[in-house]
């Protein structure tokens, strides 16, 4: 405890150069912060995260769509491919 | 419709009637090959295992919609959405259920190569048969009660999923259950296509 007070008023009895450390630090920060800011503006600008792309949009109801299409094209082609079997049978069977 | 608002879902939710429908109607597809194969191996009869050899290919067929449409839909709810889904490939890879899932989809591809590797027509239908009865005890196993065991990212880790009447939304549950009932008669529908077409062919082979 005793050492805590004596840092504390070793602290508060400043020279001048601590001042100007202290200046310079302050004006580190500023900056720093500024910048942030500036970033942070044009992230905001820009997109809003998670939303990157189509799919994402309309509560990602076009994932749905992809999801449809996609069982619809495999069955289709399955049948389409059944469809030329049995066509390729029958020209075989008229042959014969 | 209106559908339960769930975070990390979104409308995404509207994929359980497509998505969940592929697996049942595979999970239908694959028993009626086994029963099939069962029939087959009490009467020695050709026509059954052709059955059970076209249901089993077409429940192969909606597996691999199934897988793909699950792609699909993980690709846009489990991946970090600042990354590409292939940046987080990593991880999702290690889900139990999609590795179940693959090894009983690998099971029935073994099955046809199998069938195909036997030239003759009674020993073929006779091996495929009981490796089809062994095919159907590993499918519950590794697409239903490994993926339970191990912690997972995949919705419905207890209770029956896509089934239990009381967590799903009642709205959603009118469209879930007929949704299913006719993937998987459509499945059936498609096997019994190919099965007369295999019949008309195969006609001499069978009397």
């Amino acid at each position: 405890m005793d050492n805590d007070s004596e840092d504390q008023v070793n602290f508060i009895k400043r020279t001048k150069a601590d001042t100007m450390t202290g200046m310079k630090r302050a004006l580190f920060f500023l900056s720093a912060i500024l910048i942030s800011v500036i970033a942070f503006s044009q992230d905001a600008g820009d997109k809003p995260v998670g939303m990157a792309d189509e799919m994402r949009s309309n509560g990602r109801i076009y994932v749905v769509v992809a999801v449809m299409l996609t069982i619809l094209t495999g069955l289709i082609l399955y049948l389409v491919r059944l469809d030329r079997k049995i066509s390729k049978w029958e020209k075989s069977e008229r042959k014969s | 419709m209106n559908v339960p608002r769930l975070p990390a879902l979104g409308e995404t939710i509207r994929n359980l009637y497509f998505h969940v429908g592929m697996w049942m109607a595979m999970m239908t597809l694959f028993t009626i090959s086994f029963v099939q194969a069962i029939r087959y191996l009490r009467t020695n009869k050709l026509k059954y295992d052709i059955y059970s050899r076209q249901y089993s290919s077409i429940g192969i067929l909606f597996g691999i919609l199934g897988y793909a449409t699950g792609g699909i839909w993980m690709s846009y709810t489990w991946a970090d959405p600042n990354n590409p889904a292939a940046a987080s490939f990593s991880s999702i890879a290690r889900e139990p259920k999609l590795i179940g899932a693959a090894i009983a989809l690998l099971i029935y591809f073994a099955y046809h190569v199998l069938r195909d590797s036997i030239q003759d027509i009674d020993k073929k239908a006779r091996v495929s048969a009981v490796y089809n009865i062994f095919a159907y005890a590993m499918l519950f196993p590794s697409i239903w009660i490994i993926p339970r065991i191990l912690p997972s990212l995949h919705p419905g880790q207890d209770g029956n999923p896509a089934l239990n009447l009381k967590d799903l939304s009642p709205a959603m549950r009118i469209v879930e259950l007929p949704a299913f009932v006719g993937w998987a008669l459509l499945g059936v529908w498609i096997t019994t296509v190919k099965i007369r077409l295999t019949l008309l062919k195969e006609q001499k082979l069978i009397q």
